[in-house]
């Protein structure tokens, strides 16, 4: 087996490299990315605080995570394993976040739908890349040359905080989306679905129902 | 008697140990995974993680970035004490879980569910959990820590008798399909169910099943052992792999722990522990003496004892070991 395709990517990525992404690839990141998650995002988009980085000039990746870090007596940092967090959570700032900071890469945890994709990435010109695993925080510890800095860590404490990160081919990442708006994760699923029949085969629905959304398991409950 | 500062100290050891070193029967059990998986993305995963268990233990580093929600299961002999008591191991436990967190560091995961109010420490209101259990024999303690995800792949659901083995089986599917697709239960897991119970002990039960049972454990009784090996493999054979990629390893093993229900029931939880499967024990003794190990080793045949009273020929597990040992 060959093994997918190794990519190192600039995290203020050319919209032709962007271009060049496919489902499947494996991604190395280099260059400033930073933490964004629902904490920023209210911060920024509801409350209207200013954005302490100048976006996208100095990155164009926000990744879903928070570290697993610590803010010394003198001010330093030491950062050790990140791990992304789930995306799809985050769907209802994401466009508006997009628009304001031209981020390109989402980095994160799982993804988020094709609909999603199809409504404002493509539109951005903006790919999902996922962590894999999800729980490499330790090989991803060691993409990193440096904390740059962290912001609103009084405002939103550390896990919540906007941590700026150097890194020098942090990953593996895998291309979740591309520029066609396709998902690497329902296109797994549809394979996957042609099994569930007979895999259920013989089982029972519960005697007592539940109010719910869904009791077809070919569908995503995110 | 045990010391308080014995105890903190060996709860820091254990932090550490849990949140950087994959336990060996998880890891072995992996390393058997990545070798019969034939999935083109799921293989490449496996491979990461094998990579990221090492770049942890060489760089000292926590193999995940998501410290889950650490916890403290803490089993007593029943000759044990502590010194100060048991509101001096509790503020023992939870001052190593601070240091801990600042000390490896971990993420500071615990946020008050309305304020989102984070001490930056993992301690709060109820956090980290305490649970007790006692063993008839001995004056040590059992410290386990685990450090469980915290959002994705746990269900329970009331079943009824008239549901049977083929209902237990759909909601075992159908909870595996949930969180298996895009990999949000972060599998291959080792699968906890639990039967039985009232519902938070069902929730527990299932909880400790996939986290206090290590894998290839078997449940005494062999027709639940029999049905462990059978859901092992029916989760396997969904052809869903790691990330919920196309693969062969979705279920590292499948524990199943039971408790007495109301006799119109059939409660069932699902639990998923996950890729960075963070467990770690160790047995205090009063003269100081401590003992590392991964086996929580706590489903003794006290913990499931059926009976009124518990008699002293009903020999128990740890006996067992010290004789063979």
């Amino acid at each position: 087996m060959s093994g997918p395709r190794e990519i190192r990517l600039s995290t203020t990525p050319t919209a032709e490299a962007i271009a060049e992404l496919r489902l499947g690839d494996v991604v190395y990141l280099d260059g400033l990315i930073y933490t964004a998650r629902e904490g920023v995002y209210m911060r920024a988009l509801e409350d209207k605080a200013n954005i302490p980085m100048d976006l996208p000039g100095e990155s164009a990746a926000n990744f879903h995570c928070s570290p697993a870090a610590r803010i010394n007596e003198d001010g330093s940092f030491d950062m050790g394993a990140v791990t992304a967090t789930a995306s799809f959570r985050f769907s209802k700032w994401l466009p508006e976040w997009m628009e304001k900071t031209g981020a390109k890469l989402i980095i994160g945890k799982g993804g988020m739908s094709s609909k999603d994709y199809k409504d404002y990435f493509v539109p951005n010109g903006a790919v999902y890349l996922s962590t894999v695993g999800y729980g490499t925080g330790a090989l991803l510890g060691r993409g990193i040359e440096r904390v740059e800095a962290v912001h609103w860590n009084e405002e939103l404490g550390l896990a919540q905080a906007m941590w700026v990160i150097k890194c020098n081919k942090m990953g593996p990442f895998i291309v979740a989306s591309d520029l066609t708006g396709e998902c690497l994760f329902e296109r797994e699923n549809e394979k996957i679905s042609k099994n569930i029949e007979k895999v259920y085969e013989g089982t029972k629905p519960a005697v007592l129902k539940r109010y719910g959304e869904t009791d077809d398991p070919a569908d995503e409950v995110i | 008697m045990i010391t308080i500062e014995h105890l903190q100290k060996t709860a820091e050891s254990l932090m550490d140990k849990a949140a950087i070193e994959i336990p060996k029967d998880y890891h072995d059990a992996l390393k058997q995974a990545s070798k019969t998986e034939d999935g083109e993305l799921s293989t490449f995963v496996l491979k990461a993680m094998l990579d990221n268990y090492e770049v942890a233990k060489e760089d000292r580093c926590a193999m995940c970035g998501d410290t889950g929600v650490p916890r403290w299961f803490v089993k007593l002999g029943n000759d044990a004490s502590v010194e100060g008591g048991m509101v001096a191991l509790e503020a023992a436990l939870r001052r190593a879980t601070a240091n801990a967190t600042h000390g490896v560091p971990l993420r500071p995961n615990r946020v008050h569910p309305l304020w989102r109010t984070d001490h930056n420490n993992n301690v709060g209101i109820g956090a980290p959990e305490i649970e007790y259990g006692y063993e008839p024999d001995g004056d040590w303690i059992d410290l386990i820590t685990v450090h469980k995800g915290g959002l994705f792949g746990t269900d329970y659901r009331m079943l009824f008798p008239s549901d049977g083995i083929q209902g237990i089986k759909r909601f075992y599917l159908d909870s595996l399909m949930a969180f298996g697709k895009r990999g949000l239960a972060c599998q291959p897991a080792i699968i906890g169910i639990g039967l039985g119970g009232s519902k938070d002990t069902c929730m527990s039960l299932g909880k400790r099943a996939s986290t206090l049972r290590v894998v290839g454990s078997k449940n005494p009784d062999p027709r639940i052992a029999q049905m462990e090996d059978e859901f092992k493999e029916l989760g396997n054979s969904i052809g869903m792999g790691a990330m919920g990629f196309v693969g062969k390893h979705m279920v590292i093993d499948c524990n199943i722990e039971v408790g007495y229900c109301h006799t119109g029931g059939m409660p069932m939880s699902v639990h998923a522990f996950c890729l960075s499967s963070r467990r770690a024990v160790a047995r205090l003794f009063p003269d100081g003496r401590v003992e590392y190990r991964t086996d929580p080793n706590w489903f003794t045949p006290y913990q499931r004892r059926e009976t009124v009273e518990w008699s002293a020929d009903q020999i128990s597990v740890h006996d067992v070991e010290e004789v063979l040992t």
